[in-house]
């Protein structure tokens, strides 16, 4: 599993952004996308198309985190948002791991309600034949829509909230500034590590 | 080491029993924000930010010892390591809730050490990384000002800076306060 996680203000200026890669199941940590040579700009682009998707599903409840809102399935992109009460935006892209092989290429164009699930049959017939594709049918990348999922992107999100609002409490931040704080993007990290 | 267990047990009691207690944030935004707007006003000129600050503090200490007798109502320290305890256990206790660890004496007994485990100033700030404020500022120097305030107002002329902040990577946040002398009772303080 891929991940990259951006912070925009209320007015879609990205204050941060990150891409690592999943640690869980042994995974190292680098974020690995589809598309190497695109993902840079498509990411973002992609993740700046589900706005109003957010836009829509901020006022349908209370809650700060919107789970699983948009998905882009040429790139198998999944993206999960959280709100700050100040309308600073997180948004997480997560992007199953490319799973080798004609079966799953096969799966993998398939529309964005049917993928959650057939990846997770495709992983489990895979199991048998690549330890690295077992790894991955048990991790939460295998299911980007299952509730464990759902429920670890949500602890990620509160942690990342705690450390924003330290951060945006420093004198030195003003608001709407890019956040250059190297501390923050190491406790992103390592809460990214933690829970993804 | 009796008399910093007793210095401890009246800071205690008094953080108990005689303190008006305010909210953390608000003291750490607002001295956070005055640091930002100096630092602002000034151009970035730290130097220049470290002398207003230790001024202000200065201003802040003069008054803050009267406070600080007539809560704790406690008489004249016999020498300058006793001195220390108050500040540290006592003056620290009262007004911040902290009490800096008294350490480094000289063999003459005139200077020492407070280390900060805790800053309640500096808390959430991340010095501004242009490459100067990391090397230049200290953050919390208004407490050099008032060390330095407070003692005058009881006839010692001290001088303190701090050596080391956590907040530029440091291990610890070290002030460094050494005994500049007694002053007599006639002298008039001087002027600032």
């Amino acid at each position: 599993m891929s991940y990259y996680f951006t912070i925009l203000s209320p007015t879609d200026v990205p204050l941060f952004n990150i891409a690592f890669g999943t640690s869980k199941s042994g995974g190292d940590g680098i974020a690995r996308f589809r598309f190497p040579d695109t993902a840079q700009y498509m990411n973002q682009f992609i993740i700046h198309s589900s706005l109003d998707m957010v836009e829509e599903a901020q006022w349908m409840n209370g809650n700060m985190y919107l789970k699983h809102i948009d998905t882009y399935p040429p790139a198998s992109a999944y993206i999960s948002a959280f709100l700050t009460p100040s309308g600073a935006r997180f948004l997480l892209l997560h992007q199953p791991p490319h799973a080798a092989g004609p079966n799953a290429n096969a799966g993998g164009g398939g529309g964005g309600g049917g993928i959650g699930g057939s990846s997770s049959i495709l992983g489990g017939s895979f199991a048998a034949g690549s330890s690295a594709a077992r790894a991955s049918a048990s991790s939460i990348a295998a299911n980007p829509t299952s509730p464990q999922t759902e429920e670890a992107v949500r602890q990620f999100m509160a942690e990342v909230y705690e450390n924003y609002v330290k951060t945006v409490m420093n004198p030195f931040y003003r608001q709407g500034m890019e956040i250059r704080s190297a501390v923050f993007r190491s406790r992103v990290t390592a809460a990214g590590r933690k829970w993804l | 080491m009796s008399s910093t267990t007793k210095a401890s047990r009246i800071g205690e009691e008094l953080w108990k029993t005689r303190v008006d207690k305010v909210n953390a944030e608000l003291v750490t935004l607002t001295y956070g924000t005055i640091v930002a707007q100096l630092c602002q006003d000034y151009d970035g000129n730290y130097q220049e930010v470290n002398k207003q600050l230790e001024k202000m503090g200065y201003n802040i200490g003069m008054r803050l010892i009267e406070d600080f007798l007539a809560k704790s109502n406690i008489g004249r320290c016999a020498n300058f390591r006793e001195t220390a305890d108050m500040i540290s256990k006592v003056g620290f206790r009262i007004f911040l809730n902290i009490a800096p660890t008294v350490t480094n004496w000289t063999s003459d007994n005139n200077q020492f050490s407070l280390v900060f485990d805790e800053n309640p100033l500096a808390d959430f700030v991340e010095l501004p990384d242009d490459g100067r404020a990391q090397d230049e500022l200290w953050f919390s120097n208004i407490l050099c000002g008032v060390l330095r305030g407070a003692l005058e107002m009881v006839q010692m002329q001290i001088e303190a800076h701090f050596v080391s902040d956590v907040l530029r990577g440091d291990d610890a946040t070290e002030m460094r306060v050494s005994l500049v002398r007694y002053i007599e009772d006639e002298m008039p303080p001087e002027e600032e």
